[in-house]
């Protein structure tokens, strides 16, 4: 009993953990799969995060602070969208710029509610379907945001390979310059993804801050931004695999938490191990600091991973990614 | 549409050097606005910012004292950036470096000499030349994107830090504060001014930007460097290692930042801390733009972007307003930067007539 609790604990955390990354990975996703890397996520995401926090504080009503999140995001998209399609800059150094600005901003803003208590996102039991031993507590008992992002989930994947519109998508990614010829406004359909990847990046800085730890921290997002960034590199552009990818990372996120809370039964494990392996795990495992390096730690491994096959890698990326279009150039 | 972009037939080298002023005007109105925004008079705000730190000689002592590891950092950069790679983790690389050249402190605490601060310059060096390889080795094996695997290590870096300082390298007198001990005196950087903090360390981030200088304009591994950069086909076609540039890059740019923060230590903090650094090299990469990827250029921009933080704290001590006002001005400036150089490849041309298909 107590045990299935624990585990049934841990996948509903992971889930809650993953959820940020599924946001912000998903809208990087339809905004790479146009062409644009925008490397602005983390610096979107915490202005998302913030301008929640601070419309939920003023309006004690959180689902105002997502919808304002997505706003903030969306807006902060746009400064690069303007940047990067209007004035045709370097897309890595506008996207480290949004990121930098992004982090300053939040931070200017965020200052007067740092340590501000509010009252998030509570879970919404579906009914009868949260009552199913094991899948209702996984599934069904959620706040609003876990359910919209499984929705996010099954309209980015339709929306992506099924319909007109993902196709003309894909194709402005591929060859902007084809596209253009046929006669797509190649700036207008890339400003669109630019704006729906801000949206979901501020989304996602809002569940951090409305949901998952409610409250307002400096930096709140701790890097999220950029894991999401490599998990559409993980993902070969491939939702389905963004959404595994990002549980995964909440898993580990979880259970790096999970196994400090163990205490003595963790430590009796690592005895299992050879003489030093043993005595350096239960170091890391003993710091919070090592502990912490964990996620992203893993991420450049799994990169690593990934990205091993070259030609998978480019076989799959948007051949445009991250290139400037200028009618006529 | 009413305005059009014209592609110039060669970059325009007038707006190649009035791009920045404008970008630098740019930021000055964008700061009236905000500080109008804050109900606080606009010329006493930028008077308060960019004047009043320079107004003492202690003030231009840290002045030049924080320009020190942007500068290191950023002229690193430049190197990866002119050969586009993307270095992204000089943040970590400074602290791996810093880490890395205290610890030789620590283990000589007590029993030291005049050859402990060389010792621990080079060592330092080393540790951010290590930690910089690591997404260089990653990308020249297994291809994987050096943006995020130097972001990724440079959080990771923070945290041994993290974990030093509250643990194993914690001070044993210190009441468990999480700082390690403070050096002894053949640990810290000479003063250069009296009256000042100045240290040795800015003549040390000077003479490195002219060996970069040096490199990148009169040698053949520079030449190649930037050719990897301008045109990457050309470079493979005369038979560049694009591997070896990769490396190279991101050897300089991390043993530099490394350099930076055992510049910092030795010379500033004299001991390490939870946090060492307000985001160096992560400004770096906003000098290192700013000064268009030339040494003189990024020389000046270090400068700048050291008088922003002097700013920032000077609003807070005076105007009592928030230190992030720093990160925002950072920002507004690289955006800035970016937009006013299309007017380098691009003419701007109001038309009238209906736009063509």
């Amino acid at each position: 009993m107590d045990g299935s609790e624990t585990a049934i604990n841990i996948m509903v955390g992971t889930i809650r953990a993953g959820t940020p990354l599924v946001f912000a990975g998903l809208g990087e996703l339809i905004a790479e799969k146009a062409g644009v890397l925008n490397l602005g996520v983390e610096g979107m995401m915490l202005v998302g995060a913030v301008t929640g926090f601070a419309v939920t504080v003023l309006t004690g009503n959180p689902y105002l602070g997502a919808v304002a999140a997505i706003g903030a995001g969306m807006l902060m998209s746009l400064i690069f969208g303007g940047l990067t399609q209007f004035l045709l800059t370097n897309q890595v150094a506008t996207g480290l710029a949004l990121t930098i600005f992004g982090v300053g901003l939040s931070a200017f803003v965020g200052l007067s509610y740092i340590g501000t208590p509010i009252q998030g996102l509570q879970p919404v039991a579906i009914p009868l379907l949260s009552q199913i031993p094991i899948v209702g507590p996984l599934l069904f008992n959620h706040d609003l945001l876990i359910y919209v992002s499984f929705a996010l989930f099954a309209v980015v994947s339709w929306f992506m390979f099924k319909t007109r519109a993902g196709l003309i998508l894909r194709a402005v990614g591929e060859s902007h310059d084809a596209a253009h010829a046929i006669g797509y406004s190649v700036v207008k359909i890339r400003l669109l993804a630019i704006v729906f990847g801000g949206g979901m990046a501020g989304l996602a800085g809002g569940y951090l801050s409305l949901v998952y730890t409610p409250q307002w921290a400096e930096n709140m997002t701790a890097g999220r931004g950029w894991i999401a960034l490599a998990l559409v590199v993980f993902a070969t552009w491939r939702p389905a695999r963004v959404l595994i990818g990002a549980y995964l990372f909440g898993g580990i996120t979880i259970l790096s938490l999970h196994v400090q809370a163990a205490g003595d039964a963790v430590t009796n494990a690592m005895s299992v191990f050879p003489e030093p392996i043993g005595r350096w795990l239960l170091v890391i495992i003993n710091s919070s600091h090592l502990l912490a390096t964990l996620p992203y730690l893993a991420t450049v491994v799994v990169l690593a991973l990934i990205s091993r096959d070259a030609t998978k890698i480019r076989l799959n990326a948007p051949a445009s990614l991250g290139r400037p279009f200028h009618p006529g150039a | 549409m009413l305005l059009r972009l014209e592609p110039r037939q060669f970059t325009s080298k007038r707006m190649q050097y009035a791009s920045p002023l404008i970008a630098a005007v740019l930021t000055l109105i964008a700061g009236v606005i905000l500080f109008s925004a804050l109900g606080t008079d606009p010329v006493v705000a930028l008077h308060t910012f960019f004047v009043r730190p320079l107004t003492s000689l202690y003030g231009v002592g840290e002045w030049a004292l924080k320009a020190t590891p942007l500068l290191l950092c950023a002229i690193g950069l430049s190197v990866g950036f002119r050969g586009n790679v993307w270095n992204i983790g000089a943040e970590g690389q400074l602290t791996m470096g810093a880490v890395c050249g205290s610890g030789v402190a620590l283990a000589f605490w007590g029993d030291e000499g005049p050859w402990l601060l060389p010792l621990m310059l080079f060592v330092g060096v080393l540790g951010g030349m290590a930690w910089g390889a690591i997404p260089s080795m990653l990308k020249n094996r297994f291809n994987a994107n050096e943006i995020l695997t130097s972001l990724m290590l440079s959080y990771v870096a923070i945290q041994i830090l993290g974990y030093l300082v509250h643990g194993p390298w914690r001070d044993p007198e210190g009441f468990n504060f999480p700082q390690t001990r403070i050096f002894g005196d053949d640990g810290i950087l000479p003063v250069l001014l009296e009256g000042t903090r100045l240290h040795l360390g800015a003549v040390l981030a000077v003479i490195c930007t002219i060996i970069v200088w040096i490199f990148m304009s009169r040698t053949f591994q520079g030449f190649k460097v930037s050719v990897a950069g301008q045109a990457p086909a050309a470079a493979a076609y005369a038979g560049y290692s694009r591997k070896k540039v990769i490396l190279l890059s991101f050897l300089v740019s991390g043993g530099l930042a490394g350099l930076a923060g055992i510049v910092e230590i030795a010379g500033t903090i004299n001991q390490l801390q939870p946090i060492i650094s307000p985001g160096y090299g992560f400004a770096a990469i906003i000098v290192a733009f700013l000064g268009r990827l030339h040494p003189l250029g990024i020389f000046f921009a270090s400068l700048l972007m050291s008088l922003m933080y002097l700013g920032g704290e000077q609003l807070q001590i005076h105007l009592n307003l928030p230190l992030a006002v720093t990160g925002v001005f950072q920002g507004l400036l690289l955006f800035f930067v970016l937009g006013s150089d299309v007017l380098v490849r691009y003419r701007i041309r109001l038309i009238s007539q209906p736009k063509e298909a």
